[in-house]
């Protein structure tokens, strides 16, 4: 059984703020980490891999070279090879142009299983999976909170706002999993060593179909709108405290 | 500007973020609803105005395949400029799926849409919220996500309009297939990632059982109870609800914090909610320099007495 | 009453162990720490003995998390290692070294011991990032988020270490994704640990290295400041906030670096054997920065950096009499190779680290330490060797000393002058803490706010990794609270919704200059009946280990900082 995990490195939360300097000086403006929801997925793959009894992790991602660090992680905690579409023509690429960079690399792959990591809020929004998905051809469940994987089919169970359901999908489908899936695994000692022999590909955009142009676009940037006057109660007895708060609550209207 | 607004519905009833995208449509432009599903004509019809319905048994399911086809096929049937979603596990995943049958860009978690020199502008918080984007197009078709909430629903003029449309769908929009469905019983009230509604305890609460204050504020207000770092390390209350940095991060509408001082360890996790309600008896608390509401004094007194409050008013 | 009244609850021996796995990781050479010696030394190794496999372990998220000092570099020996010019903010452009009082500064000429001339400013994070990919480049294998939590002895012989186990809750459970630490062996294992080493201070109690006198250290506060103006000199200042007395016992100073056009570091360092309970080093250099000099240097800059951490002061007579054991070898600031007068270290580090490398590639340990010993490391040790002890008499006395010792090149005093034990000083209280600048979050800020700066994201959910006692008296208890600039330790409130300290308040005590706190060895004796508890009074210590830093102030003054799961602690990038 092939399974492929799409994975994305994005900018450390820590390291994330940029100050330029004058002199000569490392440019650590983008120190690239696994994104969290992600490692859920290939922990996910790992563990379908275990339950199957077989099979093959290859993960896929698309992003900057310096990416390659990040996605070693996967390979650290135990996927077998990795691929990394990368090209100065797919910088700056939006929704469409990454999912057609990675519908592109995933038919090269032909995998039966095709895993996405997915926030259980609201979130980022940015459902590439369903994109790819629609690419591809094939079912897309989303937020899937438990999977079982049968003969020829998968089932997964989604949270959803107004409640769960279990959707059937036959393989080959792609899977978006939600963080409330797994605990992902600590890389071991081992793992970690062994993953800068495991194979790491670099595919260009040509390989995967062409770039093609984003479709949306960046136009301004602005401040925050002001968050409002701030008010302050502060003397009197407490019920005039709870009153000035139900008063509050009336007026904008979250009552 | 032609305006297509998907109507995503539940038990009969379009959902409330789904009508205040189609209000805010309409203001815009030249609107229409789409309602999907089997035996869905009610919910169309309440909705008053232009709507079309795509009623067949294979969309019986929520499932995002079918419903990219029908969308995909009533733009290009009817010419719409733009296609509108309200944020919602289903809609995103339609939202994105159309995108890619379209090849059509989608700008989503927008708070805004306006018009600018004859093109749409979607606008969209980022960094945190620490700066706002503002978000093109350069495709024919224009999708947009909207965040939950963004707009309120407004009544419809004039009469309803349903248009029945036939569905047509594509052989891999049929291979996924519902086989189990449930409401969530609600043990509790909602996860705090999904509620409206967030109470929060901290530290100033004194002790553990004071978590009671905090749980019967969040009953009366529909909302869940979240706590911060201090109180989690204490064994006060279970790490699944600690907000903040190393927690969790939510954004609910409303957020009141309930003796909690606010460093910034906790503010990063809930600095997007819309509405922030503070009650510490230290008028020093760093939450009062970003609450939308701060009041000082004991919550010992005061939550009781708002919660009697909101519980009569209902 | 005294720290060290109420030693920590651990052991060396809980940091050795014997091997026990049937199928290790086996390397030639093991690195324990990715700062400027652990990388000299897998630079060197990759140049001298590239055949050999080597692997450097870090405890912090990466190369550089971890690292943090002022710096004012002598850039020769790096140099020469690695063979080019070292990324920098140029060279000190100038310098001033200036006497403070609270509102005015008197300039004094530059001790010669204190000169720049041809050194360079560097960020040591950037510096350690820098190191990394070069000695990755050169074969090393470089291993981040892995903690040595113990050194694998058999036989007398260090055969390398065992990672600690990673996804333990706070109670010592095992998590969902729990990961047992494992062995990584190797023949020769070089422990650059940096301050306060944990593997270090266990090895040199389990092979009786131990030097004539006791390490002592001094905590270092800093911040890194984007400023409007430009800064065109290396300033160093000496006095306020700080107090001459020979009874406060606070030597220290601060130091304020120009790195480019754009950025300011600035820092106060001061010895751990302050005596007042009341002292807080991160407020100390809050007030500092509300002094005209650096106010003027400051004024509509932002604060983009924030960091802490130990120096080790003892000198000389503090460095361990052997600098090896069976396997094993021991470099950097982890037996105290610091030029305090000079405050440099960091090419120590790099030489000591090189060194350390080129006996691993012959497998002659003991040539390590005769190599060393012929080093300029220690001939410049040497020579400074007493000038630290001379401030146990105060500033002014220990100015004459050191002067003494200047001009003498350390000829005069003569003898070696032995340092004391940080936790072996009594506590007073001044009432100090009143001078303490409120937050206004411009210009001064508090610990939250600042360990939330320095990128610290320290998974909660895991064992403390501080060995503290937590049933102490209170006075103990509120130094602690002061000394951590990491907020790590607060006294348990007593009355409910108390909720702690507010950061930036001041103490409510009445001035009350040097009275004592308790009575030599009596613990619980103080004035009783005073309102919010006597000093002697015992109260609960809560510990809350996420926030801690990992600076070591803790292991000077009467606890023991052991290194938490792997990747904890701050995510350093510009200190």
């Amino acid at each position: 059984m092939k399974i492929a995990v799409c994975v994305k490195a994005v900018p450390d939360a820590a390291t994330g703020r940029r100050i330029e300097g004058s002199s000569k000086r490392l440019d650590r403006s983008g120190e690239l980490v696994l994104s969290d929801f992600d490692s859920h997925a290939v922990e996910e793959a790992l563990r379908v891999r275990e339950a199957v009894g077989e099979g093959e992790v290859v993960v896929v991602s698309m992003g900057p070279e310096r990416a390659a660090d990040a996605v070693r992680k996967t390979l650290a905690m135990g996927a077998d090879r990795s691929v990394l579409v990368t090209d100065e023509a797919l910088a700056g690429a939006d929704l469409l142009v990454t999912a057609r960079a990675l519908a592109g690399a995933l038919e090269r792959e032909g995998a039966d299983l095709v895993l996405f990591g997915q926030q259980s809020a609201d979130g980022d929004g940015a459902c590439v999976w369903a994109a790819v998905g629609e690419l591809l051809r094939r079912p897309v469940v989303s937020q899937v909170s438990e999977l079982q994987v049968g003969p020829g089919a998968v089932t997964g169970k989604r949270q959803t706002e107004f409640g769960y359901e279990r959707v059937r999908a036959p393989l080959p489908a792609v899977v978006a999993v939600s963080d409330a899936i797994n605990e992902p695994r600590y890389p071991s000692l081992k793992g970690i060593m062994g993953a800068k022999a495991k194979p790491q590909e670099k595919l260009a955009a040509a390989d995967v179909g062409g770039a093609g142009e984003s479709r949306t676009v960046v136009l301004a940037l602005a401040p925050p709108p002001a968050r409002g006057e701030s008010r302050r109660v502060e003397d009197g007895s407490a019920n005039d405290a709870a009153e000035a708060i139900l008063e509050f609550l009336a007026e904008k209207r979250v009552l | 500007m032609k305006l297509l607004v998907f109507l995503e519905h539940h038990e009969g009833a379009v959902t409330k973020a789904a009508l205040g995208v189609l209000a805010k449509a309409r203001a815009l432009g030249e609107a229409a609803g789409v309602v999907a599903g089997a035996d869905v004509r009610g919910a169309a019809e309440s909705v008053g105005g232009p709507v079309y319905l795509a009623d067949d048994e294979r969309l019986a399911a929520p499932l995002p395949g079918p419903r990219v086809d029908v969308l995909a096929k009533l733009v290009r049937d009817e010419g719409f400029d733009a296609v509108l979603f309200a944020q919602s596990v289903l809609a995103a995943d339609v939202a994105a799926g159309l995108a890619a049958r379209l090849g059509a860009g989608l700008n989503w978690d927008l708070a805004d849409l306006v018009e600018q020199d004859g093109a749409l502008v979607g606008k969209r918080p980022a960094l945190a919220d620490s700066v706002w984007v503002d978000a093109g197009w350069s495709s024919p078709v224009a999708l947009a996500l909207f965040r939950s909430g963004a707009f309120d629903p407004a009544a419809a003029e004039g009469g309803s309009e349903v248009r029945e449309v036939a569905v047509e769908l594509e052989p891999h929009s049929l291979l996924a297939e519902l086989v189990e469905a449930a409401s969530d019983e609600g043990e509790g009230g909602p996860s705090i990632e999904d509620a409206d509604v967030i109470v929060a305890g901290g530290r100033g609460l004194g002790s553990p059982d004071n978590f009671a204050l905090v749980e019967e504020l969040a009953s009366a207000l529909g909302g869940a109870v979240a706590a911060t770092r201090a109180v989690v390390d204490a064994g006060w209350y279970p790490y699944a609800t600690q907000v903040g940095q190393t927690g969790k991060t939510v954004s609910p509408k409303l957020y009141v914090a309930v003796g909690i001082s606010g460093a910034i360890q906790h503010k990063v996790g809930m600095q997007g909610s819309g509405l922030i309600v503070a009650i510490n008896k230290d008028p020093h608390a760093p939450i009062f320099e970003y609450a939308d509401l701060g009041v000082v004094g004991d919550l010992h007194e005061i939550v009781p007495r708002l919660t009697e409050l909101v519980r009569s008013r209902q | 009453m005294r720290p060290s009244d109420y030693p920590p609850p651990w052991r060396p021996e809980e940091a050795i162990t014997t091997p026990s796995e049937s199928e290790p990781v086996e390397v030639d050479v093991l690195v324990v720490g990715a700062g400027p010696a652990g990388l000299a030394a897998a630079i060197r190794l990759g140049q001298v003995a590239p055949e050999l496999s080597v692997a450097v372990v870090e405890k912090g998220k990466r190369p550089g998390a971890h690292l943090l000092s002022g710096a004012v570099l002598r850039p020769g020996p790096l140099r020469e290692l690695v063979g080019e010019d070292v990324p920098s903010y140029g060279e000190v452009p100038g310098e001033g070294v200036y006497f403070l009082t609270e509102s005015r500064s008197l300039r004094i000429p530059t001790p010669p011991t204190m000169r720049n001339h041809g050194n360079v400013v560097v960020s040591l994070s950037e510096l350690g990032r820098w190191l990394a990919e070069k000695a990755e480049a050169g074969g090393a294998m470089l291993l981040p988020e892995t903690d040595a939590q113990r050194l694998l002895v058999e036989d007398g012989r260090v055969i390398g270490v065992r990672t600690g186990d990673k996804g333990r809750g706070r109670g010592g459970e095992e998590l969902g994704r729990f990961e047992p630490g494992s062995e990584l062996r190797a023949r020769v294992t070089i422990l650059c640990e940096g301050t306060g080493g944990h593997l270090t201070g266990a090895a040199l109690a389990h092979f009786g290295l131990a030097g004539a006198s006791p390490q002592v250290w001094a905590l270092g506060v800093k911040e890194v400041w984007r400023v409007p103006r430009p800064l065109r000199r290396v300033i160093h200042t000496m006095g306020w906030p700080l107090r001459a007395g020979a009874r406060y016992r606070e030597f220290g100073g601060s130091f304020i670096y120009p790195m480019g056009d754009e950025l300011v570091s600035i820092g106060l360092v001061v010895g751990l054997d302050y005596r007042d309970v009341d002292l807080s080093v991160h407020d100390l250099l809050q007030e500092l920065k509300t002094h005209p000099l650096v106010l003027g240097l400051l004024e509509g800059g932002d604060r983009v950096a924030w960091g802490a951490k130990t120096i080790p002061e003892g000198g000389f007579v503090a460095l361990p009499r052997a600098f090896h054991a069976p396997g094993l070898l021991l470099c950097g600031d982890g037996v105290g190779l610091v030029n305090v007068p000079a405050l440099k270290g960091i090419h120590y580090a790099v030489e000591s680290g090189r060194l350390a490398a080129e006996a691993a590639a012959r497998g002659e340990l003991d040539g390590y330490d005769s190599a060393l010993r012929e080093s300029f490391v220690w001939n410049d040790l040497r020579a400074v060797r007493n000038m630290r002890q001379g401030f146990a008499g105060g500033f002014w006395r220990g100015s004459i000393s050191a002067g003494l010792a200047t001009v003498t090149r350390g000829r005069v005093p003569s003898a070696d002058r032995p340092t004391e034990r940080d936790a072996d000083q009594d506590l007073i209280r001044t009432g100090r803490a009143s001078s303490y600048p409120p937050p206004d979050g411009r210009l001064t800020f508090d610990k939250l706010s600042s360990v939330y700066l320095s990128g610290n994201r320290t998974r909660d959910d895991q064992p403390n990794h501080i060995r503290v006692q937590t049933d102490v008296p209170r006075a103990l208890a509120e130094m602690w609270a002061r000394m951590c600039p990491a907020q790590v330790y607060e006294v348990e409130p007593v009355e409910p919704g108390e909720g702690g300290r507010s950061e930036g308040e001041g103490a409510r005590r009445p001035e009350m200059d040097g009275e004592a706190v308790g009575a030599e060895g009596e613990p619980g004796w103080g004035t009783e009946g005073e309102p919010g508890g006597s000093d002697g009074e015992r109260v609960k210590l809560v510990v809350t280990a996420s926030n801690c830093v990992q600076c070591g102030a803790i292991t000077a003054k009467g606890g023991r900082l052991t290194p938490p799961e792997g990747g904890s602690g701050p995510e350093y990038s510009l200190t």
